[in-house]
């Protein structure tokens, strides 16, 4: 038998874009797609996706799964913007 | 690419830690090397408010909150009435802050270390009590800001030194003691998974960087853990039944850099900043020390 949590509404169904005063923008054509801002991301707001219509650096890397911001729940803080090591992702403001 | 810490996520998103919080990335990668059989204990601290109100959670295993001081005794009768019932299997874990830890939770976490439960009890430290608002606490370091040691015409930064909580754990002859820090995910679910296959008291320490309460740039959370490591301030080992072994960083950093970026020793002059250096080399001798006996 499993333990049974009292509660198992999930925050995830729960929206987050109002925390960012900016957001993280991919340029696909420098992602290598090594993971590394999905590693880091505080607010497990990274998904990976396999998507062929993604930009990359060069074909071989298309097949490779590529990091997708959920803006949903990104609060903006920059982690993956300063842990990129190909500077591809920037960090742009956003008017409310 | 292969993913170097494991796929499966069992903190959600949506929770509510401050943008860029040290302390969710430590409870994200912790779970990772937990997994789906665990059950958790948090005291009062800011991990206690981080899944969310009722009815939300943003942890996929179940959670009990306990008082302030109560985190490693609520593991202990977790442990024992799940072995009751033949769940040997799963596993206890606590997540306390060093607040809940290092102070008015000490004498528990000793108590339960020493009547051997088999659990993990894992200090994420902030090195302050951030949920109530920036207060000093044992495990705060020298020279830091906080409201309690506040800095102005009267300059009363924290006078005493950091209270190594994982070293009294070593002293205490604790099977398996080891410190870790965000920066490194291998590293920190790796230890996790070490202490997960030892049967008996674990502890782990995680220097969690916290933006607000450190005063830098949300973005620098990730870097200043791993400043922390290079420049020797918060030294990454590990003993395992009495074996120490000392993780000597391939690049170094100086204590400055270290420094520089928080705001919380914005306000230390050049020889303030030396007794922290010369602190910092005193405790790096004593750990090689301790390795090489
Ligand atoms: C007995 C008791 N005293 C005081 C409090 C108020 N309180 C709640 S959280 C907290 C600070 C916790 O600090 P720490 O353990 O470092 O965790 P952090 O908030 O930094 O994550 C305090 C003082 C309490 N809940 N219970
Ligand atoms: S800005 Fe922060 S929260 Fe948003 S995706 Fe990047 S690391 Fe995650
Ligand atoms: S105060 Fe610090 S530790 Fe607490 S949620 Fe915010 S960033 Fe995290
Ligand atoms: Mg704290």
């Amino acid at each position: 038998m499993a333990i049974l949590p009292i509660t198992s509404v999930s925050s995830a169904t729960k929206e987050m874009a109002s925390w960012r005063t900016s957001k993280p923008v991919i340029e696909y054509s420098k992602c290598t797609r090594c993971e590394i801002c999905w590693k880091f991301c505080p607010d497990v707001a990274i998904d990976l996706v396999i998507d062929p219509d993604l930009k990359s650096p060069s074909d071989r890397f298309k097949t490779l799964e590529a990091p997708v911001i959920d803006y949903n729940h990104c609060k903006g803080c920059g982690i993956c913007a300063a842990e990129c090591p190909f500077g591809a992702i920037e960090m742009v403001r956003e008017e409310v | 690419m292969p993913l170097s810490i494991p796929r499966e996520e069992y903190m959600l998103p949506g929770h509510t830690a401050c943008a860029g919080c040290g302390a969710a990335l430590s409870m994200r990668y912790v779970l990772k090397g937990m997994g789906p059989k665990s059950a958790l204990a948090i005291p009062a601290c800011c991990w206690s408010i981080i899944p969310g109100e009722f009815p939300y959670t943003a942890l996929k295993i179940p959670m009990l909150q306990t008082p302030f001081a109560a985190a490693a005794a609520a593991i202990s009768g977790l442990r024992e009435g799940l072995d009751a019932q033949g769940k040997e299997d799963y596993n206890v874990l606590a997540f306390a802050g060093d607040g809940g830890t290092a102070d008015i939770g000490l004498q528990g976490l000793s108590a339960a270390m020493e009547r051997g439960h088999n659990v993990l009890y894992v200090m994420y430290d902030n090195e302050a009590y951030m949920n109530t608002g920036i207060q000093r606490s044992g495990s705060t370091p020298f020279g830091a800001w906080t409201t309690t040691t506040p800095v102005g015409l009267k300059r009363n930064y924290k006078r005493e030194n950091k209270k190594f909580v994982a070293d009294l754990m070593i002293a205490q002859n604790v099977p398996y003691v080891a410190t870790a820090t965000i920066a490194y995910p291998e590293d920190l679910s790796r230890k996790v998974a070490v202490a997960k296959s030892i049967k008996g008291p674990k502890f782990i320490q995680i220097l969690s960087p916290c933006p607000p309460g450190w005063f830098f740039n949300s973005a620098d959370t990730v870097k200043i853990s791993r400043l922390a490591v290079e420049s020797k301030v918060f030294p990454l080992y590990e003993s395992k039944n009495g074996k120490f072994a000392l993780y000597k960083p391939a690049k170094t950093a100086s204590i400055s850099d270290y420094l520089s970026l928080q705001g919380r020793f914005g306000h230390l002059r050049e020889e303030e900043v030396r007794l922290i250096e010369e602190a910092v080399e005193k405790r790096w001798s004593s750990l090689l020390e301790k390795e090489q006996n």
